[in-house]
């Protein structure tokens, strides 16, 4: 097997279908999550420890922009779980032919959009 | 022929059982934010005394560790799966190997933290 094969994809000449763009999102939010774990643990450890700490994280998250990251990391949660769950039901052979993967991965962008605008208000 | 060694740092050796453990992994972990998220959904004045008490009753606490412990495995697969993707010759040149053994090695540092830290913080309530 030659191991040094030419490779030549330029990536910005394609045109991504709606699968595909789901595909990397969901890599995207994978890596993007794996980070905010930070930031989850660190505000549940402090709204845990004490009274004072609780009241501490209930004045930050009042504030925009710790409000607007917890949102983006909702959002990258939500997607990342409804791609997941679309996943879990390709691996059953359903949602697999072209147009039912098409149809799924804009069922995932759609639940993502409405889940953030719910999750969006709760939070506001 | 001589086959190479490619696979050393999945999670099992296996592609099949890391198949297996990603969606096994994932169902918890998605039970779980449904879980937590309920939970502050459904109690939007919230006391510092109620938040305690519903994370320290031992089944949320074995709960919390088995989501941990599940995070753990499923974001190694993951962050194993991109990095071997990308982190390769072709986009990071003839030391794309020695890049993705610093990358991975920090993937596994930041692991460790993460879980010493959530199995420390759960079990202390």
């Amino acid at each position: 097997m030659k191991t040094e094969r030419p490779v030549n994809l330029d990536l910005t000449k394609f045109s991504f279908p709606i699968a595909a763009i789901a595909s990397i999102t969901h890599r995207i939010t994978g890596v993007l999550l794996f980070v905010a774990i930070a930031y989850l643990l660190w505000l549940l450890g402090l709204a845990l420890d004490s009274p004072a700490g609780f009241a501490e994280a209930g004045t930050l998250l009042a504030q925009p922009l710790p409000k607007l990251v917890l949102l983006a990391v909702l959002a990258a949660l939500l997607f990342h779980i409804l791609a997941g769950l679309k996943h879990l039901v390709m691996d059953f052979h359903h949602w697999d032919s072209l147009e039912g993967g098409r149809r799924a991965s804009q069922g995932v962008f759609v639940l993502t959009v409405v889940g953030t605008v719910l999750a969006g208000a709760w939070i506001w | 022929m001589v086959s190479k060694v490619t696979n050393v740092t999945s999670l099992t050796r296996s592609g099949l059982s890391d198949f297996v453990i990603q969606r096994v992994s994932a169902v918890i972990m998605a039970v779980y934010t449904f879980w937590v998220l309920g939970f502050f959904i459904a109690n939007p004045d919230l006391t510092h005394a109620h938040l305690v008490a519903y994370f320290a009753s031992m089944p949320m606490v074995l709960f919390s560790t088995l989501t941990v412990l599940a995070t753990a495995a499923h974001a190694w697969i993951g962050m194993w799966t991109v990095g071997t993707d990308y982190i390769r010759p072709h986009y990071f040149g003839a030391h794309a190997t020695s890049f993705r053994l610093v990358y991975q090695a920090g993937c596994v540092a930041l692991l460790f933290v993460y879980v010493a830290w959530a199995l420390q913080l759960f079990w202390s309530l």
